[in-house]
């Protein structure tokens, strides 16, 4: 689920930097609009999501569910909502920085902010949009006891780099298309790798699954069938991992590292360490600007608070027609702003192609 | 009106009237059982919803459908009587179901 290529090759690509107008963190429904009311005032916008797609919740959550309560669109659901906003959005191109996660943002200037990637990147921006929604989508973390101290020491929820797995032997516990690419991919580094999974079926594509199997019966690697209930080792390096098959029995591997893969789960994430002040893991806003208390940070959509804040997305488009207008200050200092409708001002629908 | 009754991980009890037609995750959001969480809000996406069906029940909830029993997949300590609370509708045949639900959602 999360960006593959990007790990594949080690994540070490850039450290230039990108200017930008605007940044928005997270391309929910209300990030891939904001593109729009921005752009509707000459603000040019890049878009970090931590997701290999754009559409947040609706894309990860209900892609399929139909949503009713898009103002004069009677029936839609969360796939046919993101491909629509896609398609608003086009004539402003936006850049999108997808299965990246923004950690930190750093107020350099009056306002400019310095905003960074897990993969390395490096942005200055002379606004920053959080449009984080529920939080980052973010792997599940195993209830296996006593896990915590060998987390990014001997157990990972992602491969950053493939190497370090080289003349392991490795453990990948999962059965979605996460387990079986990666363990495809690491078999032929490892010392020995053994997939574990609750079922004798995966949901992963039939090709990689085929091929899993292959190196099966080849003996290239070992497939147990069982759930992980129980961790070895010392100081965070795992030696052994037990295994409970589905009749119960106890069975010991031994194993110097795991990737446990069992789909992602909302958290608030970095979020919580930029500086900006926190209500109940939301960010309070000014329902004049959407504003939070950092001068040129903005929060729309379902990671801010406000009094009568709904959690809808009909509420996140208002917010970011609103948030536009004040960013424009940031952005254009110099220019005044005139209000306009895309029905009649000549100079937006040049902006829309369509004039 | 059927009555369900959820068991928490620590042996907290609750017994709530359900109403034919909404799931069991539903009706256990409802009535404030916290240990289920339903991030994804009943769309089988999300298997924070787990409970474990009671032994003398679970013949009578049935099994999981496939697109269920692949979404199981994302759970922890799945039990062969385990289901998604999203993807079981309150019938009046389900009058006094017992579930389990587990300490550990994924969140
Ligand atoms: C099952 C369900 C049904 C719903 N039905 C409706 C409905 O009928 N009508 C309605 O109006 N609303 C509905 N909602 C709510 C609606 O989906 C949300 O209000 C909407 O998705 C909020 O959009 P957003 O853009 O603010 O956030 P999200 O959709 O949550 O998107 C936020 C994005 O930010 C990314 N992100 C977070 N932190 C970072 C970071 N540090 N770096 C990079 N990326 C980051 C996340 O990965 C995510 O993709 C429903 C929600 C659910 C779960
Ligand atoms: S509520 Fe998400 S799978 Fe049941």
């Amino acid at each position: 689920m999360l960006q593959k290529t990007d790990q594949l090759l080690g994540t070490e690509t850039m450290s230039e930097e990108i200017n930008t107008d605007v940044l928005i963190i997270g391309a929910g429904p209300v990030g891939l609009f904001a593109v729009f009311e921005l752009g509707l005032l000459d603000i040019k916008a890049h878009l970090v999501d931590i997701l290999d797609k754009v559409g947040g919740q609706c894309a990860e959550l209900y892609p399929e569910k139909p949503i009713f309560d898009i103002p004069a669109i009677p029936r839609i659901n969360g796939k046919e909502l993101c491909d629509a906003l896609i398609e608003q959005i086009k004539p402003f191109k936006p850049s999108f920085h997808l299965g990246e996660m923004v950690t930190t943002i750093e107020n350099i200037g009056d306002p400019l902010f310095r905003v960074t990637t897990d993969a390395g990147k490096v942005f200055l921006s002379k606004a920053v949009v959080i449009a984080a929604g529920g939080g980052s989508f973010q792997p599940k973390r195993p209830p296996i006891q006593g896990i915590e101290p060998y987390e990014e020491k001997s157990v990972f929820y992602a491969v950053r780099k493939m190497d370090a797995f080289r003349g392991k032997n490795l453990l990948i516990v999962g059965g979605g298309d996460s387990a079986l690419d990666w363990t495809l991919n690491l078999q032929p580094l490892a010392r020995r790798l053994t997939l574990v999974h609750r079922r004798d079926e995966f949901r992963a594509a039939p090709d990689s699954v085929n091929k899993m199997r292959a190196l099966v019966s080849s003996g290239a690697m070992d497939l147990k069938i069982g759930q992980v209930t129980a961790l070895k080792g010392e100081n965070g390096q795992l030696t052994a991992a037990t295994i409970k098959g589905s009749d119960g029995a106890l069975s010991t591997v031994a194993c110097d590292a795991m990737l446990p893969f069992f789909g992602l789960t909302m958290k608030l994430g970095p979020v919580a360490n930029w500086s900006i002040k926190l209500e109940n893991d939301l960010i309070p806003v000014s329902t004049a600007t959407f504003e939070t208390n950092v001068p040129g940070i903005f929060a729309v959509g379902d990671i801010n608070t406000y009094p009568g804040k709904l959690k809808l997305i009909l509420s996140g488009f208002h917010e970011a027609a609103l948030m536009a207008q004040k960013a424009h200050h940031y952005v254009h200092p110099e220019k005044r702003l005139v209000f306009q409708y895309t029905t009649s001002s000549t100079s937006l629908q040049k902006k829309l192609g369509v004039a | 009106m059927p009555k369900i009754t959820y068991i928490e991980h620590d042996g907290a009890t609750h017994t709530v009237e359900g109403e034919a037609g909404a799931t069991v995750m539903e009706t256990a959001l409802r009535n404030g059982i916290a240990s289920i969480v339903a991030e994804c809000g009943g769309g089988c996406t999300c298997a924070t919803c787990l409970v474990h069906v009671d032994d003398a029940w679970s013949p009578i909830v049935g099994p999981p459908s496939a697109e269920e029993e692949d979404m199981l997949d994302s759970a922890f300590e799945v039990k062969p009587t385990s289901r998604l609370s999203c993807q079981i509708k309150v019938t009046d045949a389900l009058d006094g179901l017992i579930v389990r639900t587990p300490a550990y959602q994924g969140r």
